[in-house]
């Protein structure tokens, strides 16, 4: 792959990526570089980073997009150097590996054998033809490949195993790759939203999450419920949403999702994300009459205008707020309302969830309290589509594997050659691994042990 | 709950066993050293006894998870790793000084895990975002990726020690395996941490996908776990191709190993997703 003429500008740059300088100098710049983006806060609004940081530092870190540091030039250029790395250099080497992994016949230099500093030597007074016919299956036990020829006077077993081993590294290169093709297909063809709909209604346009722009979709998300469980400690238990997906008016799918358990429909994909509270639609008042003792109960939703009982005139539920601060303390849930007199006169009455007596403090011949409200919830939804995630978890998967291959596999060779030496034969046992040499020499070892018994 | 009394035994046994690793190394008594290997054994199956236990209170409790779902459970079950792959190591290469730099880790984790007041130690329930069958695979692959970095920084360490002695025949450092094993050692702890490490990186974007809708979205904790990354895959790189050895490969898995506290410790006074890991 390397181009042919050394001192071209194109061969030139070709050395510069096929450094593993140059990787080690990446690897460690995305390292260090990647800490700042974990200190400062990212993608926080201006506001509070130019409060916090201050005019000058503010200026600095916005031009070195450090508040989204990540999507950052600077930061995308690096894992670009760092991709075009990796395959330079992968492809420099794949050549030479690719030779000597696909190849019928193992080249076998007995000579570079006989240098090897891990070997061991002993005697075998076996005749020549018995050591052939020996040593020859027992190899085959722990090896693939197996190769014996004659020599002048006496004969050598080659062996080999895990030679395809060497193509480990690549995998993995090959897996980053598909990270990287993958995180860019989902940033071109995909997108990341968020909607919120409130129990019982549908919505069929999101929110972007980067620019914050609406995005419609070609059906509609209509929130049938939402529920929402606690332990007994309070904290969350479960947050669920039943949905429907409705195309035109027709619901064409229905279910319902929680965290870690999202629907997934033509590409798009919906997650349980968060939820909150509205103002109930309905509630039911009681209502007290301090003259006649007696003891109404009234069901009215959001804005509706009712006639109170003993032609104590009109009421109408005109709010409800989530809290209610009272003389400097929070009331908590309160219904606000308008009562109109008889005599056209209105007043406004503050009805706290939590205080049922607190509408006797008008002194009134009617008291007011509510009875029960009908919470009602929003949910709010990620709503994503990434076509790229496939690419990427098959780079995940390429990239344990190959990282297994890489780690605790290698290509292993081995030698024994026998030689008449005196009455009885020299043999010597010798072997080599690309990887992990340590444990070749047990293997030698071993292997020997096995052949002298 | 009987099994974090366990558990705080265990820590005490840890203890033991690191101290009689430290004298069976300063005194070279073989005999002393035999009985913390016994010993460490014996804290190991109490570790798991204790672990398992903890399930099955949480079952009792009516909130059943794996314990490996909180800031406390991850320490324990990182140590016991810690201490089991420590085990194999020592059964493999027959060496026990190493233990006396490696089980003080698995005893100083337990510790903090049992008395340090920030950490809590009750079975709690699964929020939402947790219950996911994603839980166990990834902290189980984090936690041995960790407990592989472990041991390679005790390693390192003793590889810096026995290269700084200037007496090479020193009494202390004659014990040591020599330089070349150590740094063989060192470079296969980290290819197994580095394997579990990838898996545990992958898995827990896996189960993000599927909790938020994102594989991948920089926050404090996944940046400092690919920080990691990145730190050892310099070193495998520099080790491979550029034929870096010795001093240099120590200082990098000390750092290595640096990194990995903080994403365990130090990412949770920083905000981020991973906050109910605290």
């Amino acid at each position: 792959m390397k181009p042919k003429d050394p001192n071209s500008p194109i061969a030139r740059i070709w050395d510069f990526f096929s450094s593993v300088r140059l990787t080690v100098v990446l690897l460690l710049t995305l390292a260090s570089t990647s800490i700042i983006g974990t200190l400062i806060p990212q993608n926080a609004s201006p506001a509070d980073y130019f409060q916090t940081y201050g005019p000058f530092l503010f200026r600095l870190f916005s031009i070195l997009d450090i508040f989204d540091m990540y999507h950052s030039w600077w930061f995308q250029f690096l894992l670009l150097l760092l991709t075009v790395n990796i395959l330079v250099c992968s492809l420099n080497r794949l050549s030479g590996t690719w030779k000597i992994v696909f190849r019928k016949n193992p080249s076998f230099d007995i000579d570079r054998f006989r240098k090897i500093p891990n070997q061991t030597v002993f005697t075998d007074s076996r005749s020549m033809d018995a050591l052939k016919a020996i040593y020859v299956p027992r190899v085959k036990r722990r090896f693939g490949y197996v190769r014996m020829e004659d020599t002048e006077k006496g004969f050598y077993v080659f062996a080999e195993k895990g030679r395809w081993s060497r193509l480990g590294v690549y995998t993995v290169h090959f897996s980053v790759i598909l990270l990287l093709i993958g995180a860019l297909i989902g940033s071109f063809f995909g997108f990341e939203g968020f909607v919120t709909i409130p129990e019982g209604e549908a919505q069929s346009q999101i929110h972007l999450r980067k620019t914050g722009d609406v995005l419609p979709l070609d059906f509609a998300i209509r929130c049938d419920s939402f529920h929402v469980s606690f332990y007994e400690s309070g904290t969350p238990k479960e947050f669920r949403s039943d949905l429907s997906i409705l195309v035109g008016e027709n619901a064409v799918l229905k279910r319902s999702i929680r965290v870690n358990d999202p629907l997934h429909y033509k590409g798009i994909s919906i997650f349980q994300s968060n939820y909150g509270k509205l103002p109930p639609n309905i509630i039911t008042l009681n209502l007290v009459s301090e003259e006649t003792k007696m003891e109404y109960r009234k069901e009215l939703s959001a804005g509706q205008k009712i006639d109170l009982p003993e032609g104590a005139g009109t009421f109408v539920f005109k709010d409800f707020r989530n809290r209610y601060p009272f003389r400097g303390q929070d009331l908590g849930e309160t219904v606000i309302g308008t009562l109109i007199a008889p005599n056209g006169n209105s007043e406004e009455i503050v009805l706290p969830l939590k205080f049922p007596g607190f509408d006797r403090m008008r002194k009134r011949a009617l008291v007011f309290s509510v009875e029960e409200i009908n919470p009602r919830y929003y949910t709010g939804l990620q709503v994503s589509k990434d076509p790229g995630v496939w690419v990427v978890y098959s780079g995940f998967m390429i990239m344990i594997l190959g990282c297994y291959i890489t780690f605790f596999m290698s290509h292993r060779r081995l030698c024994i050659e026998v030689t008449p030496k005196g009455n009885s034969n020299r043999v010597l046992v010798t072997g080599t691994a690309n990887k992990n040499k340590l444990s070749m020499e047990t293997v030698v070892s071993k292997i020997t042990q096995d052949l002298a018994a | 709950m009987t099994s974090s009394l366990i558990l705080s035994v265990i820590t005490f046994i840890y203890g033991f066993s690191a101290a009689l690793y430290v004298a069976s190394w300063i005194f070279k008594k073989a005999s002393i050293g035999k009985a913390a290997t016994w010993i460490t054994l014996a804290a190991v199956v109490g570790h798991v006894a204790g672990i398992l236990l903890r399930w099955v209170e949480s079952y009792q409790m009516g909130i059943g998870h794996a314990p490996l779902s909180n800031f406390y459970e991850s320490i324990v079950f990182f140590s016991w790793t810690l201490a089991v792959i420590y085990l194999v190591v020592e059964r493999a290469y027959q060496n026990r000084v190493i233990g006396a730099f490696v089980a003080p880790i698995a005893f100083l984790a337990m510790a903090y895990a049992s008395l340090s007041p920030n950490i809590n130690d009750r079975i709690q329930p699964l929020v939402p975002a947790l219950k996911s069958n994603w839980l166990i695979a990834h902290v189980i692959a984090c936690f041995v990726g960790y407990a592989a970095f472990g041991i390679a920084f005790g390693i390192s360490l003793m590889y810096l020690i026995k290269h700084s002695g200037r007496d090479r025949n020193s009494r202390l450092l004659a014990l040591f395996p020599e330089q070349r094993l150590l740094e063989a050692l060192n470079h296969q702890m980290i290819m197994f941490g580095f394997l579990f490490l990838s898996i545990g990186i992958i898995t827990g974007s896996v189960w993000a996908n599927s909790a938020w809708g994102s594989y991948w979205s920089w926050d404090p904790k996944e940046t400092w776990s690919l920080i990691t990354w990145f730190i050892y895959a310099t070193l495998l790189h520099a080790r491979m191709m550029r034929g870096w050895h010795g001093k240099r490969l120590a200082y990098i898995s000390i750092i290595g190993f640096g990194a990995v506290l903080f994403t365990y410790f130090g990412v949770n006074l920083l905000p981020g997703l991973h906050s109910y890991s605290q």
